[in-house]
């Protein structure tokens, strides 16, 4: 199914897009309260939330350049350590920007 | 159940979550600028990109649906890769679900207009539920301010940063978030689930369609939470 740009087509496209998107943040939601949450359901919620983030950031670590790695590795070791995000994000960045102008 | 007022957040809950997503706020303008400048080479007009940024307000799948956009325009794969991109957002709402119970459906499904990474990621370190509340949707209007800034930046200029990945910028999300999923982790329990999220989403990578590896990793790591007796300790959250 296509739709012709013309007449409106890209402005119902960015619509149909956007209720897409909508869909996916509520949609979660919507099930969630028709569901029966039990001790199993949360565990599986709770070992899933940090999970999503794992799965977003494991691309970066696997085909970012050194820079990114090792901006990671700081950003670790910094939060373990002060556990204060600004401080550990501010490590990784920094170790970014050196790691590239060492390395390249 | 009923606690009315504690878990309402108040007018100062959102700017506090407005306050604190600030700083990372500031970065995602040169994204939006970033979306802004591509989408006027892909033919899109001012009017539609700056429609898009405010309507859609999600960046990934933005930049990754940009060359559908012609003379035609393609609406299967235009779902398609909206969907498979954005279905980390049902996770995500899914594991946000004990702080909306207690909100009427209005406000509940009005709190979820502007859920995306960064402020869904920083509301779950937060402490209370008000907090929590405030910290998604005021982060989630600063992050969208953002968006807007940049893509209107880049849509009245017309050209800008290009590759943000040149400037080191790309790095900054990842170690945000990486910040945001240890922060309130205080043991080792943790460590399997997350462990087996990166192994499958590494196998998704490999061998699934792209943009599957972010559903299949949370859903494998939800899944040896579940399993792994030693996760039984009730949570407190």
């Amino acid at each position: 199914m296509t739709l012709t740009a013309a007449n409106g087509g890209v402005l119902l496209a960015i619509l149909i897009m956007a209720l897409v998107t909508y869909l996916t943040r509520a949609g979660g939601v919507f099930v969630m309260a028709r569901l029966p949450i039990g001790p199993r359901v949360e565990r599986f919620i709770n070992a899933m939330a940090g999970s999503v983030l794992v799965a977003v950031i494991t691309p970066m670590a696997v085909n970012g350049d050194g820079g990114a790695r090792m901006a990671l590795v700081a950003t670790a070791g910094v939060m373990l350590v002060l556990r204060k995000p600004l401080p550990a994000i501010a490590a990784g960045i920094l170790t970014a920007a050196l790691w590239r102008l060492v390395a390249s | 159940m009923s606690q009315p007022d504690s878990s309402r957040p108040t007018l100062g809950h959102l700017v506090e979550g407005f306050r604190r997503m600030a700083p990372i706020s500031l970065f995602v303008i040169v994204f939006g600028l970033a979306f802004g400048v591509a989408a006027l080479q892909q033919g899109l007009s001012e009017l539609e990109t700056l429609l898009m940024s405010g309507l859609v307000f999600a960046g990934a799948a933005q930049f990754a649906t940009l060359d559908l956009w012609g003379d035609t325009i393609p609406l299967l794969p235009l779902v398609a890769i909206t969907l498979a991109i954005n279905a980390r957002h049902l996770l995500m709402g899914a594991a946000f679900y004990p702080h909306l119970r207690d909100l009427p459906s209005g406000r509940r499904y009005a709190s979820l207009l502007l859920l995306s990474d960064a402020n869904w990621a920083m509301a779950m370190t937060g402490g209370t539920t008000a907090s929590r509340l405030g910290i998604l949707v005021g982060g989630g209007l600063a992050l969208w301010t953002s968006w807007m800034i940049g893509t209107g930046l880049g849509v009245v200029f017309g050209s800008g940063i290009n590759e943000p990945e040149r400037f080191g910028l790309d790095a900054i999300m990842g170690c945000f978030l990486l910040a945001m999923v240890i922060g309130d982790k205080r043991d080792l329990s943790v460590l399997l689930p997350w462990g087996a999220a990166a192994l499958a989403a590494l196998a998704a990578m490999a061998w699934l369609p792209p943009h599957a590896h972010v559903i299949v990793g949370a859903l494998a790591g939800g899944l040896v939470g579940l399993l792994l007796p030693s996760a039984r300790r009730e949570t407190t959250a």
